[in-house]
């Protein structure tokens, strides 16, 4: 009897697990997977709980509702990956080995990684929502809010889903002009980048709705640290933005496992092949989700895609095939603008976010970079789609792992 | 596009980055800073050489990544190139501007 070990029953582990579960014969193959936690959370959800839209209980479910029979869930904390010895360590003692593992331990925000972000004002007026506690808190608090100065601020790149701070001030705008009190509260969007987005034609249009919702922007702000007395944040140039509430995003990271086991980087991202998804340090490990430093984003859809090119890679690998080089960095990403619109991007390493229909060539439904409601209610429907498709492996109707060039409108 | 820099014609990009390495020379780098109101000395030549170093090893670029790299912190990094550091010393190395991944 073989083993594969898949560490992390987040979005890509679960995923993985069912696929993998349909396509390995269990006579020859055991399936474990790793998680210390008991609850599986839909992140996307965090963005939401803040403004009162969604409540925890759309977030949260039981962690083992969600993976399939026949796949051994082990709870508990991973220690360490010995991956010349093809084993694994946890934090109780015990040990598991493994012929094939896939690490898919997510990416975690570390505020401590700045100077008094985590400081005596961390969840008074210095919030994050990229955790559930986070965003929970930071509910509480703008439901009292009474205005001010509002800093939306990402610390630095890369992050998991890197539209969603944008989302967070543009919900922003929203909710504030519905208690009738945007006149009370300035809103600034401060990046380390130098303009809205990475990629230029999706910056151009992200910072046109910007300027119509007036939220200023402050670019190339690198932080260096949170001043808690004077609520300012100053950056490496000292340059410094006050705020009476800041909500941010801290630094992202790879899991401290990843560190322990000497095989990530200097944010714990794991080196990995860009096309077949095989870790750098061993031909028997892959990496899947936020875990791995793909030049790609850090989103819940681009593990969907992943997870089908990566299922077959493993079956090539099982029986001696070369694998497919054929992962192209397809993200697909709903961008929530506010006042029930929404915009979508699709792109992948090479090309671009352009405007363009989705998912069929010339009639959509939904519009690529434009914003309409249409585009909203597909994203209200993700989350329906991520509990009882995304999670169990269902293909997507109609949308391909690999990007489409058709549809879209290149120069 | 072509421009002329220090006598040398080489091709970059609307925003002004080499697009094609094998173009550079430490002229056009030098010239390149005089732009950027920037006198290359030893220390800027040291920066300068990692990031290019980097480049060549296919290794992504940020802010973070330069200040542990031992060769520069960040402090010293904004003062030798003020403002948007990392753009602009990759500017002058003739380097791609850094995509900060997403
Ligand atoms: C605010 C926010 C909004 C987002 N919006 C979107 C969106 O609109 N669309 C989209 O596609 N994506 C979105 N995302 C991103 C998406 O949620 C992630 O990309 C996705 O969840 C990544 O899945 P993963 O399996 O790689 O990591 P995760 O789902 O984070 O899973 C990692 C798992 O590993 C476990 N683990 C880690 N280390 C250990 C250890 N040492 N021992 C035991 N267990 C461990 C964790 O407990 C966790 O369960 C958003 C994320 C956030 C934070």
């Amino acid at each position: 009897m073989k083993k594969l070990i898949i560490l992390g029953a987040g979005t890509s582990g679960t995923m993985m697990a069912n696929h993998l579960q349909h396509h390995l014969k269990n006579s020859e193959w055991s399936i474990d997977i790793i998680d210390e936690r008991e609850e599986h959370h839909y992140q996307p959800g965090y963005l939401f709980l803040p403004f009162d839209i969604y409540t925890p209980e759309d977030i949260i479910k039981n962690i083992k509702d969600f993976i399939p029979k026949g796949v051994n869930l082990i709870q508990g904390k991973i220690d360490k990956i010995n991956h010349n010895e093809n084993m694994i360590s946890m934090a109780d003692g015990s040990k598991n080995e493994y012929d094939i593992l896939i690490i898919a331990t997510g990416a975690k925000i570390a505020p401590e990684e700045v100077e008094g972000m985590k400081g005596s004002e961390w969840q008074k007026s210095v919030f994050d929502f990229y955790t559930f506690e986070g965003a929970l808190a930071l509910r509480n608090k703008l439901r009292e809010w009474e205005g001010g100065r509002l800093l939306v601020h990402i610390t630095e790149m890369p992050i998991k889903c890197p539209v969603a701070p944008l989302e967070f001030a543009f919900l922003a705008d929203s909710f504030f002009n519905h208690k009738t009190m945007r006149d009370k509260v300035e809103i600034t969007f401060v990046t380390p980048l130098s303009g809205a987005f990475t990629k230029p034609k999706a910056t151009e249009a992200l910072e046109h709705l910007l300027n119509e919702k007036d939220i200023n922007i402050e670019s190339d702000f690198a932080i260096e640290s949170v001043d808690n007395e004077n609520k300012k944040i100053i950056d490496y140039g000292g340059r410094e933005i006050p705020f009476d509430l800041l909500v941010t995003i801290p630094t992202n990271k790879g899991d401290e496992v990843i560190a322990r086991s000497g095989i990530g980087d200097e944010l714990n991202f794991i080196p990995t092949d860009k096309a077949t998804l095989q870790s750098k340090a061993q031909k028997n490990i892959f990496v899947i989700g936020d875990a791995s430093n793909l030049p790609a984003s850090k989103a819940g859809s681009v593990a969907h895609f992943e997870a089908e090119i990566l299922t077959e890679n493993i079956l090539n690998f099982i029986s001696g095939k070369p694998l497919n080089e054929t992962f192209d960095g397809h993200a697909n990403c709903f961008i929530e603008t506010g006042n029930g619109k929404a915009l979508l991007i699709d792109f992948n390493y090479t090309h671009e976010p352009v405007e363009g229909t989705f998912p069929f060539p010339g009639i959509g439904p939904l519009r690529l970079l434009k914003e309409t409601r249409m585009n909203h209610m597909g994203k209200l429907a993700f989350r329906w789609i991520y509990w009882n498709m995304l999670l169990k492996g269902t293909h997507l109707p109609f949308v391909s792992s690999q990007m489409q060039e058709s549809g879209k409108h290149f120069d | 596009m072509e421009k002329t820099i220090a006598g040398k014609a080489v091709a970059v990009n609307e925003e002004g980055y080499l697009t094609n390495f094998a173009q550079w020379e430490p002229r056009v780098g030098s010239e390149i800073a005089k732009e950027a109101n920037i006198d290359l000395s030893p220390r800027h030549w040291e920066v300068i050489n990692y990031l290019q170093g980097e480049f060549k090893n296919e290794s992504p670029l940020s802010i973070r990544k330069i200040g542990k790299s031992g060769v520069v912190d960040i402090k010293e990094f904004y003062q030798l190139f003020p403002n948007a550091p990392l753009k602009t010393s990759s500017k002058i190395a003739g380097i791609p501007k850094p995509a900060s991944c997403i």
